[in-house]
């Protein structure tokens, strides 16, 4: 099972990004374990600069924005 | 996903190079058909421009389809611009300059690139921890609000090139002086704890991402989306605000109590601004009624200022990372900058 994190401060972009991570983990019936990080020194921990930024088992795979479908399914 | 360096075009490439140069030679024809569609509209709805209705009927159709082809167009070239200027490359480009070439660096940087006030702290200290002084990143906080692509867009649609270019400037200066300011003040130790701590740490690399030119393409039709989609109500509202002031009520209407004469009108702007909080087509509606009614324009850009630069949301997100002496210091220092860009207007103009 994958340990998916979706790191926002509660923008409208965070909330679409999980909900894109959602549906299509959802679709390609992969189970994960979704969470979503609004703490300000965690997400600085990650080095990530601009939000919503998406960590996957610990690496982080995306920032900036809401990451395209397609790239969303090239990680499941 | 990063062996994409082979030169073959591929299908959908070949569709956006034949379709963006369509796309431009459709847009310089219809923005040259701007006045023959306006006068068209008002034959077809019989009437004339003789009458204050049709004046202000006439206005509407003319500057509704102006300042929307000028924001697609603009939107568009500056999404793909954005996709240049990462804020992770910003940053870069930034770190270890020094405080005065750095501040009109960053103030610049800001108009290109892509911030949104959400990930206003996130930026902030990604900044700090990769060695840029805390002066130049308020330079580029300040500026990449204010000074936006919208803003000048609008501006210039509907108050011509003169005031767009003051805009640009006036808001790069406040940027460049304001962050110079709090950098000479050496508020480092205002800082969140936890904000020093990993300022003295480490930045993680950045996942490289080499971007198509499709990519890029898409970046800028989802920005024409996400903006157009977003301010086009605002639009409406301002123009069509705009039309009823222009047909109707008798200019310097404001004057008595918003022109250069009266001295409190600027910082009363201000101190009226900073508890608004609007993007910059939001606020347009109200510029165009102030300016529309004889307002100053000194005063009304002070006021546009202060609503976007100096808002009560941001410093609470702000708050996270900064103690209270340095965000009220930056309040104080932006405020001061754009009550004398205010005075400087109206007495120059």
């Amino acid at each position: 099972m994958k340990n998916v994190k979706v790191l926002g401060t509660g923008c409208a972009n965070c909330k679409n990004t999980l909900a894109l991570v959602e549906a299509v983990s959802r679709e390609k019936g992969v189970q994960i374990a979704l969470e979503k990080v609004e703490d300000l020194p965690s997400i600085m921990g990650y080095g990530v600069m601009s939000t919503p930024g998406v960590v996957i088992d610990g690496v982080v795979v995306h920032a900036g924005g809401v990451p395209a479908r397609s790239k969303v399914e090239s990680w499941f | 996903m990063s062996a994409q360096s082979q030169v073959t075009i591929s299908p959908v490439l070949t569709r956006w190079l034949v379709g963006i140069p369509v796309a431009i030679a459709l847009w310089v024809l219809a923005y040259g058909y701007l006045m023959e569609f306006a006068n068209a509209v008002i034959a077809a709805l019989q009437l004339s421009r003789e009458t204050q209705f049709g004046e202000a009927v006439h206005f509407f159709f003319y500057d509704t389809p102006k300042v929307l082809l000028l924001l697609a167009g603009i939107v568009f070239v500056m999404g793909i611009v954005q996709t240049f200027f990462a804020p992770e490359r910003t940053r870069a480009l930034l770190s270890g300059r020094r405080v005065g070439v750095g501040n009109v660096l960053a103030a610049t940087l800001g108009i290109v690139t892509p911030f949104c006030s959400c990930s206003a702290v996130p930026l902030f200290i990604g900044f700090l921890s990769a060695g840029v002084p805390l002066g130049v990143t308020f330079s580029f906080l300040i500026s990449a609000p204010m000074v936006n692509e919208v803003a000048l867009v609008l501006l210039f649609g509907m108050f011509g090139w003169k005031v767009a270019a003051l805009y640009l400037m006036m808001g790069l200066l406040v940027a460049i002086v304001a962050g110079f300011v709090i950098g000479k003040l050496k508020m480092e130790r205002f800082l969140e704890d936890w904000v020093q701590k990993i300022q003295a740490g480490q930045v993680s690399p950045h996942v490289g991402e080499a971007m198509t030119w499709v990519e890029r393409f898409e970046a800028g039709r989802d920005h024409v989306r996400q903006i157009v989609g977003k301010v086009w109500p605002y639009i409406l509202l301002g123009i069509g605000l705009g039309a009823a002031i222009h047909g109707y009520v008798p200019e310097d209407f404001m004057a008595s109590f918003m022109g250069k004469d009266v001295w409190w009108a600027v910082p009363a702007a201000v101190l009226l601004g900073v508890p608004m909080y609007t993007n910059a087509a939001g606020i347009i509606p109200i510029v165009e009624a102030l300016i529309g009614k004889g307002a100053a324009l000194g005063t009304v850009l002070a006021f546009m200022m202060a609503v976007i630069a100096l808002s009560a949301p941001e410093m609470i997100i702000l708050r996270k990372a900064l103690k209270p002496t340095l965000i009220a210091t930056f309040a104080g220092v932006v405020a001061t900058g754009i009550l004398l860009v205010g005075y400087v207007f109206n007495f120059l103009l």
